[in-house]
């Protein structure tokens, strides 16, 4: 099949979702749009199942915490083999309530990534069969790749940026 | 009672299933990684997956590190493969700052990652053959492995982590020995592969502990995230250097095999298939290298490119430039990038984010390892544990990959 350009699937999303999708770009060539938590499983299903674009696989799915904004985005990035385009999906949470549903009812992949991004992040991801961390160990106690959590000592004389002319 | 005769009681333990850990550190599994089987007889019940073991935070270690020093950190995730996850890396950065490379350096890292792919399938398939007991094969093949690794020695100093690669080109060019060396490996390795494929691709054993044994659907290997050969041996003739063709593949004339049944068997003629084709693509490579000007291996931004220590002592440019990118100060755009590759066990992709800081705001990097492996408890279920063990070994499960 021709490769689907970005125009006709933002076409085919807004005639659909109309308002519930926002911030569209394109950067490096990849369509990038956001929309909220409770749209978020029939966007992806939606994406899934039209016959015209058939998004069949979810190529990856992670977070990025935004502290200066209190966010937390859930970003999925998902595969068209079938017409050979990529797009990428984002939803924005606050930090406080990290929740939203799951997409491992759609992708069985989704099972293992969301657990990485509950783990690193404490996403919540409802209806998850079996959200447990996966990396980190069961009694860590933070979610280590939030920006709170410094690497390591900040105090450190030889890190201070002043030292540098920064 | 006579003497040999067992002895029934109303608890037989024949009856109840066994709790085996097959892991952390058994010789079988290949790495670091824990499976609780319950087992019934041989036969595998249900099955519970443990990871993370040497997880050693490479996402968040990238977040506090400038671009040239996550690439130590890129090549040992999958270490069979290390110069793939090098360029992988090197080609995120280039896409994020626009650089087009020279085709002479497309080129020469074709070669290169053309190389790793095979040592990485070598691996695997001669694990494969070792789980079912041709250790001869493993010995046999495995020593062309350290051929490789000859060559990687050869052009950048390392064996195992390689660091050739730069954003903007390689660290040095090729020189006559590695080419030499590469000459010799395209010589001897074909006859050698196809020594391996007549030991092994008729051979009623293997045969019978492979074909037929953790058949996969195409349905199920997209819906569990498989990419490679994995999910070529399922029939989807899905490749990144042909679907979205990076650095130089679009020049070179190569197949995707794919199988049919996704069974164990399939995977492993997939993987020999693909090292016949990379020793096509490396001779077509080596081929177009000869109309390309020499010695140019990087492209000119001084900028971005880290330089040589000889220049770094002998050009004020050069020192201040090099200052400036050891320090981190590269002047990056704010963007999101993905970059994907085709890595010896499937698509390995590159998710940075780049606030215009010293370090990438966000690094995730799509493992297809991580992703390949969530499907084994699952699978392994009704399987006997000695075919759980050869399917582990062809899922080509790296475990610094894994756990990241």
């Amino acid at each position: 099949m021709a490769k689907a350009t970005n125009t006709e699937i933002i076409d085919l999303l807004g005639e659909k979702f109309g308002e519930q999708l926002f911030d569209v770009t394109e950067p490096y060539g990849l369509l990038t749009f956001s929309t909220t938590k409770d749209k978020v499983i029939n966007v992806l299903s939606f994406l899934k199942e039209n016959g015209k674009i058939n998004f069949n696989f979810l190529t990856d799915l992670t977070a990025v915490h935004y502290p200066e904004k209190n966010q937390i985005a859930v970003v999925y990035h998902l595969h068209s083999m079938v017409s050979g385009i990529r797009v990428r999906l984002k939803v924005f949470l606050h930090e406080n309530d990290a929740a939203i549903p799951t997409a491992s009812t759609l992708w069985n992949a989704a099972n293992w990534m969301e657990r990485e991004t509950y783990d690193f992040f404490g996403v919540k991801f409802e209806g998850h069969p079996d959200l447990r961390r996966i990396l980190n160990m069961d009694d860590l106690g933070v979610h280590p790749m939030l920006k709170q959590y410094p690497l390591e000592d900040p105090n450190r004389v030889d890190k201070k940026d002043e030292y540098f002319g920064r | 009672m006579k003497h040999n005769q067992p002895v029934y009681t109303d608890n037989d333990p024949q009856s109840e299933l066994v709790t085996l850990n097959l892991g952390p550190t058994h010789p079988a599994t290949h790495g670091v990684f824990q499976n609780v089987l319950q087992l019934d007889g041989e036969r595998i019940v249900s099955g519970v997956s443990t990871i993370g073991y040497i997880h050693r935070a490479f996402e968040k270690i990238a977040e506090h590190r400038p671009f040239y020093q996550i690439t130590p950190l890129t090549d040992r995730l999958n270490y069979c493969s290390s110069p793939i996850n090098n360029m992988g890396w090197h080609m995120t950065v280039e896409k994020l700052l626009n650089i087009q490379v020279p085709k002479r350096v497309d080129y020469l890292r074709v070669i290169i990652m053309e190389l790793a792919r095979i040592s990485d399938h070598i691996i695997c398939n001669t694990i494969i053959a070792q789980d079912t007991g041709a250790t001869t094969t493993f010995l046999y093949l495995f020593q062309f492995r350290e051929h490789i690794y000859e060559i990687y020695e050869e052009i950048c100093g390392a064996r195992l982590t390689t660091n050739i690669g730069r954003i903007g080109g390689l660290e040095r060019d090729f020189n006559d020995i590695a080419f030499a060396k590469i000459n010799k490996f395209l010589k001897e390795f074909p006859v050698a592969l196809r020594e391996f494929e007549s030991l092994l691709n008729r051979n009623r054993i293997f045969i019978d502990r492979t074909a037929g044994v953790a058949e996969v659907s195409q349905e199920n290997a997209l819906s569990f995230g498989w990419t490679g050969p994995l999910l070529r041996a399922t029939g989807v003739d899905y490749d990144v250097r042909t679907s979205e063709p990076y650095s130089s593949y679009q020049d070179f004339d190569f197949e995707i095999p794919v199988g049919t049944s996704g069974d164990i068997y399939d995977r492993y003629l997939v993987r020999n298939e693909e090292m016949w084709q990379s020793v096509r693509i490396i001779e077509q490579a080596l081929e177009k290298l000869k109309a390309e000007p020499k010695g140019i291996f990087h492209a000119d931004v001084p900028e971005f490119y880290l330089p040589g220590k000889e220049q770094v002592y002998n050009n004020m440019e050069a020192l201040i430039y090099h200052f400036k990118i050891v320090m981190g100060e590269i002047d990056a755009p704010k963007a999101e990038v993905y970059h994907a590759v085709e890595g010896g066990n499937g698509e390995l992709g590159f998710y940075l984010i780049n606030d215009g800081g010293r370090t990438p705001y966000r690094l995730h990097f799509r493992r297809p390892s991580f992703i390949n492996y969530s499907m084994f408890a699952k699978m392994s279920e009704g399987m006997l544990l000695s075919d759980a063990i050869i399917n582990m070994s062809s899922m080509n499960i790296i475990a610094g990959e894994l756990d990241a």
